[in-house]
């Protein structure tokens, strides 16, 4: 475990490096670049040439983030079906509703221009997000109001749309059924024999984490805990690496999503607490101290039970959106430097840092566990 | 700082999801895999021990053989040794008795050999004595022919017994 988080630390600082490197990179050139860009394009557009110059940061950050629908290729998108539970009850429609024809092409908004009526409700994206559209457009013909931040201030109806991460997680919950069906198969096939294809590729990680995860720190009682610790190691892991791939099927940021890391981490905190045996709870409320410093122990230890968890939600989250981000903007150095001399630059960082997210992806994932097996395994601690 | 706020749909999605998942994989994967692999671990363990007390058991035997081979070797030695002891006797035995034999065979051979002699002595001073007494005879029926040689013969027979 020691050995876990050097490792971690180590990988942490290589992506923090890499950051700087890039950071010294991205500075200096985007002045040429914006300058280049806006001399190609002031022909073709009459959009002032600041509107057009190419925004890494939100290139990368529309990237990590879901979306209503699935970009595949070039001018190729799946189009996600959006449910929506309004003041009028369900509402479902295709996100495709959400494009425009201009000059026999299709256009496709995502900065609320377009309203799409369904039982007598009307409804823009922006941002990928669905708001209750306004009466009227604003003066850039959007129908909705927007704070000083360029953030819409208008009423949200509750989504539950079949969005790219939604989408995402069913089909990594069937990928990884088909895996550990078929392993749990050739343990009944293979019975009291040495495993075969599959079953032996998963075994060693089903052993790792039953040996070097729960057993030391659930101790013998660690049976109990088993199916979460392996459920939520391969869950993490195997859309870690989904979310590698840029492709259909992969693409989407499962894992770097705070929705997704939140109700892992919470699951984690319900075991901690709903197992929690009475020294565990004599700790946080009465502590081996003087009985003057419970003022500020206690507070302490009660704060502790969520920072914790808190913590598991965080590391995940940033430690899988800073390795999407670090690997898009590499990609980007090529748009940033307006060249394409510099395409060789950016494919071989990104394919080192592609490299070490493929580590990180398992690593993120061993840590998630050993965390939730350590804060169990400190819950149900006999002996104080 | 929009990344930050988790959408409610994804979180009731995921949350549906994910306890679904734990579900199934507990009930249909988790379940006979660890199972599995438990009881194989408890066979391997198993046949390592009894692979253990098959080696002593072995080791046991071996010495129980190496006891056996070497009385076996003792006893073979102490036979052929009564063998030859015995065999020394009898040859001795033989020996003795052989000489002991010859040496009658030759008492005996001498015994006879002396009787022989003895017999062909006498035969000899026999045939001796009949032979000069032909021969006494015959001279003296040849001298005692005329009467003065009878005469002087007598007188010196005489003469010879006076002296006696």
């Amino acid at each position: 475990m020691d050995c876990s988080h050097v490792f971690e630390f180590k990988v942490k600082r290589l992506i923090v490096v890499f950051t700087l490197f890039l950071a010294f990179f991205s500075v200096t050139p985007a002045a040429f670049a914006q300058v280049d860009t806006a001399q190609v394009t002031e022909g073709s557009h009459a959009q002032p040439a600041a509107e057009k110059k190419f925004d890494i940061g939100k290139f990368a950050l529309h990237h990590i983030a879901d979306s209503h629908s699935w970009h595949v290729i070039g001018h190729t998108y799946i189009d996600l079906p959006v449910i929506l539970y309004t003041k009028a009850g369900v509402v479902n429609f295709s996100s495709a509703d959400f494009t425009t024809l201009e000059d026999g092409k299709v256009v496709r908004d995502d900065e609320a221009k377009v309203v799409v009526e369904q039982k007598g409700q009307r409804f823009v994206k922006m941002h990928e997000k669905i708001y209750y559209a306004s009466d009227v457009a604003n003066e850039h013909g959007q129908f909705v109001t927007l704070d000083e931040k360029h953030h819409a201030t208008n009423a949200r109806p509750l989504d539950l749309s079949m969005t790219k991460n939604v989408v995402t997680l069913f089909l990594s919950i069937i990928i990884i059924l088909a895996v550990f069906l078929s392993v749990a198969k050739g343990y009944r096939t293979n019975k009291g024999k040495s495993p075969k294809g599959i079953q032996s590729w998963m075994e060693p990680i089903i052993l790792f984490v039953r040996d070097d995860i729960a057993i030391p720190n659930l101790g013998h009682k660690y049976e109990r805990f088993m199916p979460y610790l392996l459920t939520v190691f391969f869950f993490i892991w195997f859309n870690n690496m989904l979310g590698l791939v840029p492709f259909l099927p992969g693409g989407a940021n499962l894992t770097g999503n705070i929705a997704v890391t939140m109700i892992l981490a919470l699951a984690t905190f319900c075991l901690t607490v709903f197992n929690g045996n009475k020294y565990y709870w004599k700790h946080i409320f009465m502590p081996d101290v003087p009985w003057w410093m419970y003022v500020v122990m206690v507070p302490v230890e009660l704060f502790g039970i969520f920072t914790k968890p808190i913590a598991l939600m965080i590391r995940l989250f940033a430690n899988i959106t800073a390795g999407h981000i670090l690997v898009l903007s590499l990609i980007c150095l090529v748009f940033v430097f307006n060249s394409l001399y510099i395409a060789p630059i950016s494919i071989a960082f990104a394919v080192f840092i592609g490299g070490i997210e493929l580590l990180v992806a398992f690593i993120q994932a061993f840590i998630f566990t050993i965390l939730s097996a350590l804060f169990i395994g400190m819950a149900i601690d006999d002996h104080h | 700082m929009e990344l930050l706020l988790p959408e409610f749909g994804l979180v009731i999605f995921q949350s549906i999801a994910f306890l679904l998942l734990m579900f199934l994989l507990a009930k249909f994967a988790w379940k006979p895999i660890l199972a599995a692999i438990k009881e194989r671990e408890k066979s391997i363990d198993e046949a390592l021990s009894k692979a253990e007390l098959a080696k002593q058991e072995m080791a046991r035997l071996t010495s129980q053989n190496e006891e056996l081979m070497k009385s076996a070797r003792a006893e073979r030695d102490l036979i052929l040794k009564e063998a030859k002891t015995l065999k020394d006797s009898i040859i001795n035995e033989a020996k003795t008795s052989a000489q002991t034999e010859g040496a009658k065979l030759i008492e005996k051979a001498k015994i006879e050999i002396e009787n022989s002699k003895k017999a062909a002595l006498a035969e000899l001073k026999h045939q001796v004595s009949s032979l000069s007494l032909d021969i006494a005879e015959r001279v003296l029926r040849n001298q005692l022919q005329d009467k003065a040689t009878q005469q002087d013969l007598v007188a010196n027979l005489l003469k010879d017994v006076e002296l006696n």
